[in-house]
Formats: C-alpha cells, sequence, structure tokens
C-alpha cells in the first residue's frame, strides 16, 4: 500500500509560490479521504443490510409457514405421553435372593367425601356405617353436614367395598387411585422390612414412604424413577427364613421364653440368609409403638439388632482366640482354675468346680470362667479392647436397616481389670447377637473381619484381617470339641459337624443392683460345617425354662442349643448342604488302579 | 420599493416541519406501526378480561389502560420521529445514562413483584422496567462509538461499545434477564456485522458455535436430552407451551371467533407472551400472517432504506434499532409456533405492557427519525466521479 502524504511538498511548495494557505491542501486532502472510507463503507454495509434484511424476510417467512402447519394440522386431543420413557410411579419390589417377593403393590382406593356435592347425606351415612361396621353413623352424619368440604373417610377399601359404596350413588363419595405396600408372606422377616404408610396424600395419588427397616433404609432407591422399577435384592432365603421363624417360634412356645432371636449369616460374605426376632408382627399391619413400658417389650423390637444383652459365655472363645494370636497361649497349655478366684473384693466362680488345671481347649469345653478371666488377664485390658474393636464389638452394626445405629454396645464406663476379667467370659460389655454374629464370622472364615449385610451380591473387597488362619482354625477345632463333647452336645446334628459356644447369661436387674438368679439370657453361637464353615448362626432365648427334668433347666445347653440343632437340621438341606456321612467311601474299598 | 419601504418578507428558509416530516418519513412503515398497535388493543380485547376476572377487575381494564399508554406511546413516537439525528442522537444519549443508572440502581430499590428477578421499579399506578428504556439508548450509543471509530483517527469505538454491551449484559444477567441480555448482544453484533466486521472473524465465530454445539450435543446426556425434547414432536398438554400450540391449532385458518377462545382462560401469559396463540385461536392464520407480515415490513423496509444511507452514524442506529425490533418479534412467535425454545419475550406494540409500549414507541420514533429521506449526494456522485 502507498501512503499518500496528506500536505505532498510538491504541491505545498507551489501553493506557498502562490501565496495561498497550504493548510487548505491538507483539509482536502483529508476530506478527500474521508469520503473514499465513507463510500468504501458504505458499499459494504449496502451488501451487508441486503443479507441482514434477506435473512430476517426468510425467518419471519418460516415463522409464517410453520404457524400455517401447525394451523393446518387437525386439532387433535393432547396426549400425555412421552415415547421412551416409561413413568415409574410405583414404589419397586423388593425381593429375596432367589428372586421371590418380599414386597409389592397393589392397586387399591381411598374414600373420600366432598359434603358440598352429597345428595343425601342422611342415607349416605346410614348406607356407609353398613359397609364400614367401625364408623359411626352419627359422626358421619356430623361431618358430612358440617361445614367441612372434604374429608378422608378410609385410606383402602377392598374392590367389594368400592362396588357398595359406588351402589349408594351418591355424587359426594369419591374415590382417589392407591397403591398400597402389600406383603405377601405376611410376618415372615418382618422387622427387617419393617413397614411402609402413606407421606404425602392427594385425591389422585399418594406417596409411599417406607417407616421402618430395609423400607426406610432404602427409602430413597425404592422411590427413585431412574431405576425403572427394579428391584431391591435382599441376601434373605425366604424359605430358609421362613424355617427359622418356625423352629424359633416352635422353640420360644416351648421353653417359656419371653423372646427370642436367630441369624444365619454366610460366613464368608456376611450376608445374612435368614434374621428372625420373636414376638413379631406383620407388616401389613404394623402395630403402633408402645406408649408406655419399655420398648424392648414391643413386637416392633428387634432382638437380633436393637436388643444388646451381655451375652455371656459365648464370648470366651474371642478372649481364647487372642491369647493364641498373641502367642500366650496353645491349646494344651494348662491354665490355673482352682476357684474360686478373688480379685479385689470380686470373686468369680465357675459353674462347676473343674479341678486345679485344664487345658485351654477344656476351658472352652467345660467353659470355665476363672480360665478365661486368667487368660484375659495374661493381655490386659488395652490389649483386650484393641482386639475387640477389630472384630467391630464396639460400634453399632453397619447393617442395612434404620435400627442398626440404636443398637449401640454398651461399654463398662471404665475398662478395668475386673471389666477385663468379666469381659473375658462376657459380662460387662452388652452387643447385640448380631454382633456376635459377625464376630463369629470372622472365626469361621480363616480370620477376615465381617460387616453382615441384608444386601445380596454387594460388591465388597474381604474384610481386615484380625486373626491369622492358624488362630482362627484352632478356635474352630475348640468349638467343635464344645459340641462333640462339651456342654453343646446336644447340638451335634449328625452330618453338618456342629462347631459352637453356648452362653448363659443372668440377667441384669432393670433397676440395676445385681443379677436376677432365675432369669436368664441364652445363646448358643456356633457355625457348621466345622471344619470349613460356610454358614455361622446365633440363637439366643429371652428367660428361657425347660421344664421336662425333675428341676427346671435354664442353661443354654438345655435351652438355645436344641433349638438350634433343629434349626441346622431344616435349614442345612434348603441352603444345599450335603450331609457329610462319615468314613463311608474308605470301608471295604481299596484303591485297586492308579 | 416595497421591500425597502417595509422590509424584506420574511423568507423561511427551511421546509415548514409537518410537510418536510411527511415527505421525508417512511410512510408504510409508519402505517405497518399504527396497525400493529390496533391490532394489539384488539387482541387485548379478547386476551385481558380473564385477567382482569381474575384480579377482580372491570373486564376492559387492562384494555383502557393500554390504549392510555398506546396513544402517549404514539404521541412520543411521532414527537421524536419529528427531530433531526443529531437531535435524537444527543437525548439518546442522555436517556441512555439515565436508564443505566436505573439499571444499575435496581438491586436497591428496585421489586421482583413476587417473580423471582428483580427487574422493575414500582411507582403504585404503573412500574417501569429500565432496561426496556436501555435498548434503543444502548443502540445509539454503540452506533455513535462505532461511527467515531470509522472516522480517519477516531477513537476505538468499536472497543468501547463492545466493553459497553458488556456491561449491560452482565448487569441483565445478574437480575437475572438472559432474554434482555440476548437482545442487547443481538444488537450490538449486528451493528458490528454492518459496521464492518471482518469476514474471517464471522465465518469463523459460525464455525465455533456450530463445532461447539455438536460436541455439547454428543457429550452432555442432559443437553442432548434438552435439544431433543424440544425437537421433539410430542409436547405436554399441560405446559404453556403445550396450550399455545393447541390453540393454534383449533384456530386454524379463520379462528374460532371473536371471544370464543379457550386458551387465554387457562394461559397466565396470554396477555403478554403468548397473545400470539390468543390471535391465532380466535382469528386464524389470516390474523397471525398479517401480524408477521406487518413486523416483517416494518424490518425489512427499515433495512432496506438504511442501504442508501451514507451517513455512517445513522446507518449502525438504525439498523440496530430495526433488529432489536424484528428479533423480538421473531423470538416471541418462534417459541409459540416451537422454533426456539421458551423464553420469555414480548410482542413488541402488541403484548400488554405500559413501559413496554412507550420503549417501543421511543425506539421506533428514532427508527422512524433515522429512516426519514435525506439529501445523499446522489448528484454529487453522478457529477463529481472524479476518476480516482
Amino acid at each position: 500500500m502507498i501512503r499518500r502524504p496528506l500536505r505532498p511538498l510538491a504541491r505545498i511548495l507551489k501553493a506557498r509560490e502562490r501565496g495561498e494557505n497550504p493548510d487548505a491542501i491538507e483539509r482536502e486532502n483529508l476530506r478527500l479521504r474521508h469520503e473514499e472510507a465513507r463510500d468504501r463503507s458504505r458499499s459494504r454495509a449496502e451488501g451487508r443490510l441486503l443479507v441482514l434484511g434477506a435473512a430476517f424476510a426468510l425467518v419471519f417467512g418460516t415463522v409464517g409457514l410453520r404457524m400455517a402447519a401447525m394451523a393446518g394440522a387437525p386439532a387433535e386431543e393432547p396426549r400425555a405421553t412421552a415415547g421412551g420413557n416409561p413413568i415409574i410411579a410405583q414404589r419397586a419390589d423388593i425381593t429375596d435372593r432367589k428372586g421371590r417377593v418380599l414386597a409389592t403393590n397393589l392397586d387399591t382406593y381411598a374414600l373420600y367425601a366432598q359434603p358440598p356435592q352429597m345428595v343425601d347425606p342422611v342415607r349416605s351415612a346410614r348406607e356407609l356405617a353398613a359397609i364400614f361396621p367401625e364408623l359411626d353413623e352419627e359422626e358421619l352424619l356430623e361431618d358430612f353436614t358440617g361445614p367441612r368440604k372434604f374429608l378422608w373417610i378410609r385410606k383402602q377399601i377392598s374392590p367389594e367395598q368400592r362396588q357398595a359404596v359406588h351402589d349408594i350413588g351418591d355424587p359426594g363419595l369419591l374415590f382417589g387411585p392407591r397403591e398400597m405396600r402389600i406383603y405377601p408372606n405376611g410376618p415372615v422377616a418382618a422387622h427387617i422390612l419393617g413397614g411402609a404408610s402413606y407421606g404425602r396424600e392427594g385425591v389422585s395419588s399418594a406417596e409411599v414412604i417406607g417407616v421402618a427397616g430395609v423400607e426406610r433404609r432404602f427409602d430413597a432407591y425404592l422411590r427413585d424413577p431412574a431405576n425403572e422399577g427394579a428391584p431391591l435384592q435382599l441376601s434373605l432365603d425366604l424359605s430358609v427364613q421362613a424355617a427359622v421363624e418356625e423352629v424359633l417360634a416352635g422353640g420360644m412356645n416351648l421353653l417359656n421364653a419371653r423372646g427370642a432371636a436367630a441369624v444365619l449369616m454366610e460366613a464368608d460374605s456376611g450376608e445374612i440368609v435368614a434374621m428372625a426376632s420373636l414376638p413379631d408382627f406383620d407388616p401389613n399391619n404394623r402395630p403402633r409403638p408402645l406408649t408406655q413400658g419399655s420398648p424392648a417389650d414391643s413386637p416392633l423390637f428387634n432382638r437380633m439388632v436393637q436388643g444388646v444383652y451381655e451375652l455371656g459365655s459365648v464370648f470366651k472363645i474371642f478372649t481364647v482366640a487372642q491369647g493364641l494370636e498373641m502367642g500366650l497361649v496353645k491349646p494344651s497349655t494348662m491354665i490355673d482354675t482352682k476357684g474360686p478366684m478373688t480379685w479385689g473384693r470380686f470373686r468369680i466362680r465357675d459353674f462347676h468346680d473343674y479341678g486345679p488345671e485344664l487345658s485351654v481347649t477344656d476351658v472352652i469345653v467345660e467353659s470355665s470362667n476363672i480360665g478365661t478371666s486368667r487368660i484375659a488377664l495374661m493381655f490386659g485390658a488395652e490389649k483386650q479392647r484393641e482386639f475387640l474393636d477389630k472384630l467391630g464389638m464396639l460400634e453399632p452394626t453397619e447393617v442395612e436397616m434404620v435400627e442398626a445405629p440404636t443398637g449401640k454396645p454398651l461399654l463398662p464406663a471404665q475398662w478395668s481389670e475386673i471389666s477385663t476379667m468379666t469381659i473375658s467370659y462376657g459380662h460387662g460389655l452388652s452387643v447385640s447377637p448380631l454382633h456376635l454374629a459377625a464376630g463369629y464370622a470372622t472365626l469361621a472364615n480363616g480370620g477376615l473381619k465381617v460387616t453382615p449385610t441384608l444386601l445380596h451380591d454387594a460388591a465388597r473387597g474381604p474384610g481386615e484381617r484380625v486373626v491369622s488362619e492358624e488362630t482362627a482354625a484352632a478356635s474352630r477345632a475348640m468349638l467343635r470339641a464344645v459340641v462333640s463333647r462339651g456342654t453343646a452336645s446336644l447340638g451335634d446334628v449328625e452330618g453338618y459337624e456342629v462347631g459352637g459356644k453356648t452362653g448363659t447369661a443372668d440377667k441384669p436387674r432393670e433397676n440395676g443392683g445385681g443379677y436376677y438368679d432365675d432369669k436368664v439370657i441364652a445363646t448358643f453361637a456356633g457355625m457348621f460345617p466345622a471344619l470349613d464353615p460356610k454358614y455361622v448362626f446365633v440363637v439366643t432365648f429371652d428367660e428361657p425354662v425347660e421344664t421336662t427334668g425333675s428341676i427346671p433347666r435354664r442353661t443354654a445347653g438345655w435351652t438355645a442349643v436344641p433349638v438350634a440343632a433343629e434349626m441346622i437340621r431344616r435349614t442345612a438341606p434348603l441352603l444345599g448342604l450335603r450331609p457329610q456321612v462319615e468314613g463311608a467311601p474308605e470301608q471295604g474299598i481299596s484303591l485297586a488302579a492308579n | 420599493m416595497t421591500e425597502m419601504v417595509h422590509g424584506a418578507v420574511p423568507v423561511r428558509t427551511v421546509d415548514p416541519i409537518l410537510p418536510r416530516w411527511w415527505r421525508t418519513i417512511d410512510v408504510w412503515s409508519m402505517s405497518c406501526i399504527l396497525l400493529l398497535f390496533a391490532i394489539g388493543l384488539l387482541l387485548g380485547l379478547a386476551a385481558s378480561p380473564p385477567l382482569a376476572a381474575r384480579n377482580g377487575l372491570d373486564p376492559f381494564y387492562y384494555v383502557s389502560r393500554q390504549a392510555f399508554f398506546g396513544i402517549l406511546s404514539l404521541g412520543v413516537m411521532f414527537g421524536v420521529s419529528m427531530m433531526t439525528p443529531q437531535l435524537v442522537r444527543r437525548l439518546a444519549v442522555l436517556g441512555f445514562l439515565g436508564a443505566f443508572v436505573a439499571l444499575a440502581l435496581l438491586p436497591v430499590f428496585g421489586t421482583d413483584f413476587g417473580k423471582g428477578a428483580v427487574r422493575w421499579y414500582s411507582f403504585g399506578f404503573a412500574s417501569v422496567q429500565p432496561s426496556e428504556f436501555l435498548k434503543p439508548g444502548f443502540v445509539v450509543v454503540a452506533a455513535w462509538f462505532m461511527a467515531a471509530g470509522l472516522e480517519p483517527s477516531g477513537p476505538p469505538g468499536r472497543l468501547w461499545s463492545f466493553a459497553l454491551a458488556v456491561t449491560i449484559v452482565l448487569f441483565l444477567a445478574l437480575q437475572p434477564d438472559f432474554g434482555q441480555a440476548a437482545l442487547v448482544l443481538f444488537s450490538w453484533g449486528v451493528m458490528y456485522f454492518v459496521g464492518g466486521a471482518p469476514m474471517f472473524l464471522l465465518l469463523g465465530l459460525a464455525g465455533a458455535v456450530a463445532a461447539a454445539g455438536t460436541l455439547a450435543y454428543n457429550s452432555s446426556e442432559h443437553f442432548a436430552r434438552r435439544i431433543d425434547g424440544f425437537l421433539s414432536a410430542e409436547v405436554d398438554p399441560t405446559t404453556q407451551l403445550g396450550y399455545a400450540t393447541n390453540a393454534i391449532r383449533e384456530g386454524g385458518f379463520f379462528g374460532v371467533g371473536v371471544g370464543e377462545g379457550q386458551v387465554k382462560w387457562s394461559l397466565p401469559d396470554a396477555h403478554t407472551d403468548f397473545i400470539i396463540a390468543v390471535a391465532a385461536e380466535e382469528y386464524g392464520l389470516v390474523c397471525v400472517l398479517v401480524i408477521i407480515m406487518l413486523y416483517a415490513t416494518i424490518t425489512v423496509r427499515s433495512l432496506m432504506r438504511l442501504m442508501k444511507e451514507r451517513d455512517i452514524f445513522i446507518r449502525l442506529a438504525g439498523t440496530g434499532l430495526a433488529c432489536a425490533f424484528g428479533v423480538q418479534a421473531i423470538i416471541n412467535m418462534g417459541v409459540a409456533v416451537r422454533l426456539l425454545p421458551a423464553k420469555g419475550m414480548t410482542l413488541p406494540f402488541v403484548s400488554y405492557g405500559g413501559s413496554s409500549v412507550i420503549a417501543s414507541g421511543i425506539a421506533l420514533g428514532m427508527l422512524l427519525a433515522f429512516t426519514r429521506t435525506r439529501p445523499q449526494g446522489g448528484i454529487g456522485d453522478i457529477l463529481l466521479r472524479r476518476g480516482r
């Protein structure tokens, strides 16, 4: 580009010669340059304005055409459909591990009234009272003739009732569609499922919300439309659960117990296959919480998860396992069991006098309080607390129920040496039976920590190691010995190699101050098959008494153990475990060829 | 002799105002504006009685208010259209400053009328939305800056105007009022385009927008669902859009008849954002096409007249005003026919709203003033084509 000066020297000089003002030349040049730029920009703007105008004409035309297309389309009833996006108003089902339904929904109707639209309130009130016996005719009539514009009459009605109300023919009686939560198995797994009720209610629909158990815990998941109705699969096995509940109810009945609880859990994964607490309830018709007395007396109370008890001698195996793990004892080490053992002003006694000393195995088999106290003193309070914490005994279980955090273990205010000794045989520390099951599962699976879960196939890695394989194996051998030749001999189910430990703990008095003489918590915790356990179980009874003998017997060996044995007999085949027929293959058969 | 005795007859050096105004104004556009105003009143008669009934007022309360403000607005428009471009510019700059201060003080003194966005000043009998008045003022100021920037050795006017636009957009986005913000940005963009934006920048911008859109559609499921939902033929009949669509279908070509429309009873914004649906239902496609034609005529005619304009400022300011006016109408109607995603925007001069109609009057008055016929030095072009 050639720059042209505003004051070209040649013209300036000439102008000066002529005596003209040279500034005029500059002004003239500036004006020309300005005009040039203006013309250039105008010709460019001309084109662009044309484009702009054409674009506007085009867009206005499009709007007009579109309007014409819409106006030309036949007016049709608008439909509230959105393709490919199913409307899931339903609460998702809950199933067991095999897909059998535990909770589902049923379409029903709610009945409500709009008194201003009523034709004959007197007759309507009379007829309604005849259909629903629990309604009072006088009250209904008062409501129908009073100032109320709207009232609910029944939250759910059956199809027959609906037809009967329909036949009254009053336009002021109206039905609102409802979904009701139904538990087809009645009280089976009642505590786990919890129950549901209505949340916000409208005429055309109502929210179903979980009130307890997994229904409440997974409320958001069950109501989430993004799951498109995919059911919530629990780890429970419905048939096993039903068998466990049946056997437990029978046992509770025979033993005149106040309550009972049982759990059956996979030893490796912590998946709960069956869990029951008695007395129970029907989640279809959930009872109201007690307003007075101990909440533990309510059928709503889940003894397995919410109840924390001093479970007694079942804890001894943890003391011994810790001694083994720390290398302080071996199964054959002899322990001084001369009683009574005096520690300060406390005296520790055994059920019988077991003589001056017992091997560690026999301390478990005979259930010697003195023996475990001596072992516990070897490692002391701090180590004991650490070990029980690693087993998960000091925090509430993390099982997926809203009630789980309420099952908080009760620890001694001060973990003194005497606490160490009592805790070594299961007194002075209250945990839920589910805690106990998780602890036994650790020993059963070879020493890895187990977190109980109600979800099937929950993706979880193996827990951290608590004890070594060897310690776990030695502990299992002792538990097996308890059943084969110790306090739990009634629990030896043929072919299933049960191992376990009994615990009979005196109940502490409610108002404090010592323990009852004639009220016990009898517990049997164990595993089967003992050599390579697949399942662990805990059966516990509240105040059982066995009266077939000459004197009432309350020890777990006579109460919890036989019930647990029956439970294993019933459930092991359901769980797909083959009984082991001992010795059969070897007899009379010799290997003839290689 | 007479002159010597009595003095000279006073000679008017300029034309009388009215004849000159009538001779130079774009009569077509002005007629279109008057027609639009009339149609607005007619539709107001149809659309606003349900609202008045809801608020317990006289059925034609809103129509009479609209007529009052409309006539006021027409007066303002005629007044402004008689001014010279220079006077328009001076007043517009002052008005812009006032409106800008008002906009900036909105968070302190403004009210949101319970709608969630602080956009209004309430004066009891009426409410004022400063951004409505800010728009034409901004267009004029930005055009002034740009024109100054295009002069040899002028200031960096484009940069100034861009900074101004961004400031206003930020203020509007804070309210939040993204519709007006987009409109301000759009009018600046149009002026920049006509004022000589480099071609490669425009092409690059278009390419970037297309690429970003494709990328967002492919990578963001949420975005894709929004777009699919907007493109899908199905429409949820319980939304405002659903009602509007149904109203247009009901109306057909000739409408269901005066006063027979149903949509105005169910649409809360029938008298403002969705007035075109009321028009389509009661008066049919014919009326809608007339309205579209009127808007198109005003916009396109103004742009065509500005092609001849050689004053840069007038050209730019006129372009900005005409395009803002046209685009606002397009957005409003485009939403109703589902060409555009839902966005609340009034139909200028037709929708109900006191401050909106007065602001539209001012803007259109300016536009008419800018599109008046002026000597463009055409004779000079013919006679003095110097062989440069």
